[in-house]
């Protein structure tokens, strides 16, 4: 049990609010909420005891005094959101402040038949009880417990049998206090009908805010022989508390790629959860994560291969500087009827100081004897005889170093498929290298 | 000739973790002349090539490597490659991310930068690559692939032969580039070398086997053996290495003097 009770009242109060803040809500979520805040007191914060926490303490957290703010935040301006948005491709873009949808804030673009995009608050408004099934029931997450029992609002797509969104759907989440440690509980709803395709950004920033705590929670379907792409950019101020959960299942010939940039927050903690619930599903997760000061970032991801024939591809590079700390943790379940499964995991971490940090551990459940499934995991500096080598070239060592890393952080990033996001986190690596002057100018000499 | 040597190397000794690799080396090599240094496995011979290049896990524990009059052993190695020093690696290093066409237009332009000269733009390094490419018959999609990843052992020969053609060093070293290479591979590099051989341009060949001596024919040889020049000669030293191996180098106490150089 780690929730003090300075903190069991805070909550608790947040909870109030939220529940009786005038709205009709249908029955079925008082009920999610009720029993989610159940398990949310008995369980608290997960503790470094706890085998899923055992290398993030989540102590911030127990100290901060977070606020679930009511009161109208600063509104950012139309050219701040633009400056966080990839410029030139149309794209529809649904703004949250705070975790409550802006409407003004927002971009909307014509939708085609059978799709539907909106806010979460709207959809439950409208009492839609078909959604009831699509809620986890989270049983074992404190903050999916958490964001049950607290969601006002969050980014809700539907599509049905056949709907195609061309232009990506970017949901831009903003925190925005003036100084006051707020809080958010941002709960998404993807529902990809069978044979749907649609890209969805889930990006998270602030606009004057830092020591805030933003705790996202995705539950997502593929549909069968969909294709959905999920992207993360998690870019929140260097005070903030990160901790987002997406949760996947994917049906019969879906293919679900899920990318992510973790480059902001002082304590993050990412968990995808993916289930290939269909035969011949696959699964791409694609992430990069940096770190430097003192930065703690956490993923733990888990690929449930539950049906025959599923392909998962799992790769993450990780790039820890300072005093900067990254964990990896990859669990590849494999059940006895998924035969001929064929996983690949890889975890590379390249620390730049001798006082950065990261732990890697990737965990495989095999219960087919007919499968295929590797991993690879590193931790290390930059290889010295590649230094050389460069340096053997006329280039220099600083240079050379950058250009190491970079190229390191863009092996992912490559993979991202939309090309407008992939050069704004490209150029946003660069200006986080140490020494990004030298890079810029070599990859400008060479037409990059 | 030239009078003064392009590279000159005093009573050189090397330690690697402690053990000393090479003890007490002489060597001059003068520009237009090029020189192999053979020798049995261990005895030296890409330790002396990697010290010239400025790699820093070898600790000079006495003697002096100057290269056109200025000391050698204070530069840091991409001083050494924009003076003109280029050391073809027995192992070339993957270099994942970067291209390869990227990587020898940085090397290229950092090299004529130092030298005073116009860095290229993208037509005319094109060009230049293009040209040069030809003396080693390599694919030109290996140009787009990133430095040395995924190559063959004979691309990444040829590739150290390319970056050799393109950046037109002064001094140029060749470490054991004939391991790994077959007979066709291994004459398409020589003859790249060979065409590269200039009255202002010096090479050391650093081989294990005379072989490579056949297609790049030398004008001095070096029997390194212990850390140590054991024997210098002409081309017909090496001839005598070939059929007597390296085993009688130990049994016959031959001295090194400075009469064995020209």
């Amino acid at each position: 049990m780690t929730l003090s009770a300075e903190n069991r009242t805070r909550y608790l109060a947040a909870f109030e609010q939220v529940r009786g803040n005038g709205k009709r809500k249908p029955l079925w979520l008082r009920r999610l909420r009720d029993e989610a805040l159940d398990r949310f007191l008995e369980t608290g914060f997960p503790s470094l005891k706890h085998e899923d926490w055992k290398y993030t303490s989540m102590a911030l957290l127990e100290k901060g005094e977070f606020e679930r703010t009511a009161q109208e935040a600063e509104e950012p301006s139309a050219a701040e959101i633009d400056g966080l948005l990839p410029a030139g491709s149309a794209r529809h873009v649904l703004v949250f402040l705070n975790g409550i949808y802006r409407p003004k804030l927002s971009r909307r673009l014509p939708l085609p038949a059978g799709a539907h995009l909106g806010s979460l608050a709207e959809a439950l408004a409208g009492e839609i009880d078909g959604l009831v099934p699509y809620f986890s029931r989270s049983a074992g997450s404190a903050f999916t417990d958490l964001n049950t029992m607290l969601m006002e609002d969050g980014g809700f797509l539907h599509l049905g049998k056949h709907a195609r969104i061309e232009e990506p759907v970017h949901f831009l989440f903003l925190a925005s206090g003036g100084g006051r440690p707020v809080m958010s509980h941002p709960r998404n709803l993807i529902i990809a009908g069978e044979d749907s395709r649609v890209t969805v950004v889930e990006h998270f920033a602030c606009i004057g805010a830092s020591g805030y705590f933003v705790n996202a929670s995705t539950d997502m379907v593929a549909g069968r022989n969909s294709v959905v792409a999920h992207y993360t950019v998690q870019e929140d101020g260097p005070g903030a508390i990160h901790v987002a959960t997406l949760r996947a299942r994917q049906e019969a010939g879906s293919r679900l790629a899920v990318h992510s940039a973790s480059l902001g927050a002082l304590l993050s903690r990412n968990d995808v959860h993916a289930v290939l619930d269909g035969e011949g599903a696959e699964c791409l997760l694609n992430g990069l994560y940096l770190g430097n000061g003192a930065q703690h970032v956490d993923h733990f991801t888990t690929i449930d291969h539950a049906k025959p024939s599923g392909v998962s591809r799992e790769y993450f590079h990780g790039i820890l500087d300072d005093k900067a700390r990254g964990v990896f943790r990859g669990r590849v379940v494999v059940r006895k009827d998924a035969q001929k499964t064929d996983a690949r995991q890889t975890n590379r971490n390249l620390l730049l100081s001798g006082e950065s940090e990261a732990d890697s551990r990737p965990q495989l459940e095999i219960h087919a004897d007919d499968v295929k499934c590797t991993h690879g995991a590193t931790v290390g500096p930059l290889d010295e005889e590649k230094i050389f080598y460069m340096r053997s070239r006329g280039i220099d060592e600083a240079s050379a170093k950058g250009l190491l890393t970079y190229a390191f952080g863009d092996d992912i990033l490559k993979r991202f498929e939309l090309p407008d996001l992939r050069r704004i986190l490209e150029r946003k690596l660069l200006a986080w290298l140490p020494e990004a002057h030298r890079v810029r100018e070599f990859l400008r000499e060479t037409g990059n | 000739m030239n009078e003064n040597p392009m590279l000159s190397i005093e009573n050189l000794h090397v330690a690697i973790d402690g053990k000393p690799i090479l003890r007490g080396i002489h060597l001059s090599v003068r520009a237009g002349e090029v020189h192999a240094i053979m020798g049995p496995n261990g005895s030296g011979k890409s330790t002396l090539a990697n010290v010239i290049a400025g790699r820093e896990q070898f600790v000079v524990k006495e003697g002096s490597v100057r290269y056109e009059g200025n000391d050698l052993l204070e530069m840091p190695p991409e001083d050494r490659a924009r003076e003109g020093i280029f050391l073809a690696f027995q192992h070339p290093v993957e270099i994942p991310g970067v291209t390869n066409q990227n990587f020898l237009k940085a090397a290229l332009n950092a090299v004529r930068k130092h030298r005073g000269q116009q860095e290229l733009d993208a037509v005319e390094f094109r060009e230049m690559v293009h040209e040069r490419i030809r003396l080693v018959e390599m694919d030109e999609e290996l140009l787009s692939r990133a430095v040395n990843d995924g190559f063959s052992g004979g691309e990444k020969k040829r590739n150290e032969i390319l970056q050799l053609a393109v950046l037109e060093p002064k001094l140029a070293i060749l470490d054991e580039t004939d391991s790994g290479l077959d007979i066709d591979a291994l004459k398409v590099v020589a003859g790249g070398v060979n065409r590269l051989r200039s009255p202002k341009r010096a090479i050391v060949v650093v081989t294990h086997y005379q072989r490579l001596l056949n297609y790049i024919v030398p004008d001095f040889v070096h029997v390194l053996s212990e850390g140590q020049i054991v024997r210098s000669g002409g081309p017909e030293l090496a001839q005598e290495l070939e059929e007597r191996g390296y085993g009688w180098l130990h049994a016959e106490e031959t001295t090194y003097g400075e009469g064995a150089r020209p």
